[in-house]
């Protein structure tokens, strides 16, 4: 950070300090309800669901050959293939939200061309493994399938548009495109890669598994005999780490679990700490922004709400995960389902910063007709997961 | 000897640029570095996992943070 702009932080803290009346009712009960809201993440989210979550993470990113996956991108490969591999590989691609704009240029620039590209650059971040789990966790798992299902056919609804519309001029840039370069990595051996992510994920949902809302049926057995289970997976965790895995491995892997940890856990954290101080817990009415005012704009299901959702979402910035916190204040204080999913699709998807970037890939023309399919799509599928909930 | 880190702008990008130049530093290595994030031109170079690392033009990693010891090996190498 530069002098200047420590100076400048040092001069709105003081005339935020100075200002702001600490001594109002109304102030103070939203300051706590901003650490209530901390201290609840705290105990509910982080140990079973967070910090597995993260391992889960550091290991898709280490030990998964992302190269094998990116020759499905090259100019050469089977269009089919390439929009499918487009709409769901950010689950294992997109982990970390700075990867997505470096592998959407290059799809765009160098490999498939600007629809599997754009169906990447919609679904990667709202499918990467750490938003679904933490999706499904806090906000409940219909929205976390919602969103799965609704990023993966919208991504390829906007891609095959994008390149139908832009047909033209696809093929004169496809002439003069260059080719892919980058080094190619031997993939581990395949059974042994399923069997060790088989077993991790299970162990992450044993961890997770909610108290059914009925004291019978087999959802609510497993959820009596979750830690045996959770138990079993882990001791086969162990084993096979032990015999498959080198300590160099195991070292790499908990250093990119800690990396991601160290890059997404402080931000969430602030964004958990804020979105309480705004909104306050679901169920209290303690946080500033008053309900009516949710309610009025974005409560219920209608096309405004969701319409309104979405052009939120593509225009705010979030950062990795933080608009699962925001989510919950939001809809605790009267946000619909419907314009709850509009803005998880929009959100991490598009913000005023990564439209730069767009735009300086795509130019003006592309990048407009992008947002506009984007909050399109987004509102659509709000509508229609509104209705269906509802 | 051209050293460049090629990324978006993120943490990990960051942290790279920096773990470089401390290796190159304590090794009293002569380095000609650049930091480029221009996605244009990382598509242009077929960089599409960040962060990446490349050496007079060629990648040497890519996707992810090498360890110190391993920039001082490729370092050492060219």
């Amino acid at each position: 950070m530069s002098r200047n702009k420590k100076i400048l932080l040092f001069i709105i803290t003081f005339i935020a300090v100075y200002f702001i009346p600490f001594d109002s009712a109304t102030i103070q009960e939203a300051i706590a309800e901003g650490f209530l809201m901390l201290q609840y993440y705290a105990q509910e989210h982080v140990i079973f669901c967070l910090i597995p979550a993260f391992f889960v993470a550091g290991a898709i990113a280490n030990f998964l050959s992302q190269q094998a996956i990116i020759k499905y991108f090259g100019a050469e490969a089977n269009k089919i293939l390439s929009y499918s591999v487009a709409s769901v590989s950010g689950a294992i691609l997109a982990v970390c939200s700075c990867t997505v704009l470096p592998l959407f240029a290059s799809i765009y620039k160098t490999g498939a061309g600007i629809g599997p590209a754009t169906a990447f650059l919609y679904s990667g971040p709202a499918i990467n493994v750490l938003a679904i789990i933490l999706t499904a966790r806090v906000l409940g798992w219909q929205l976390g399938l919602a969103r799965v299902i609704g990023a993966v056919i919208f991504a390829l609804i906007i891609g095959i548009l994008m390149a139908l519309i832009f047909h033209q001029s696809e093929e004169e840039r496809q002439n003069s495109m260059v080719t892919a370069g980058g080094e190619g990595e031997p993939p581990r051996t395949g059974w042994q890669n399923i069997s060790y992510f088989a077993i991790l994920i299970l162990t992450l949902i044993f961890l997770a598994w909610a108290e059914p809302e009925q004291a019978e049926g087999l959802w609510y057995r497993i959820y009596q005999i979750r830690w045996f289970l959770a138990g079993l997976t882990l001791a086969i965790l162990a084993v096979m780490l032990y015999r498959w895995f080198t300590r160099q491995e195991i070292k790499e892997w908990l250093a990119e679990t800690w990396n991601f940890t160290e890059l997404i856990a402080p931000l969430l954290f602030a964004g958990v700490l804020i979105a309480g101080f705004l909104m306050g817990r679901p169920g209290t009415e303690a946080g500033l922004i008053p309900e009516h005012v949710v309610a009025d704009f974005v409560g219920g299901n209608s096309l405004s709400a969701n319409f309104l959702a979405s052009i939120l979402g593509a225009f705010m910035y979030f950062a990795t995960l933080t608009e699962v916190p925001i989510l919950e204040g939001l809809m605790g204080l009267g946000m619909g389902d419907g314009p709850a999913l509009a803005l998880l699709l929009a959100g991490p998807a598009l913000s005023l910063p990564n439209m730069l970037v767009i735009h300086s890939v795509l130019g003006t023309k592309k990048t407009s007709v992008f947002i506009v399919l984007v909050v399109i799509m987004a509102t659509l599928s709000g509508l229609i997961y509104g209705n269906i909930v509802l | 000897m051209k050293v460049e880190v090629l990324g978006p702008g993120c943490k990990n990008c960051k942290t790279l640029a920096e773990r470089v130049k401390k290796v190159a530093e304590e090794e009293g290595l002569e380095i000609d570095f650049a930091y480029i994030d221009d996605m244009n031109e990382l598509a242009e170079r077929g960089i599409a996992l960040t962060p990446a690392l490349m050496i007079n033009g060629e990648a040497a990693v890519t996707g992810k943070v090498p360890s110190k010891e391993e920039i001082k090996n490729i370092l050492s190498k060219n």
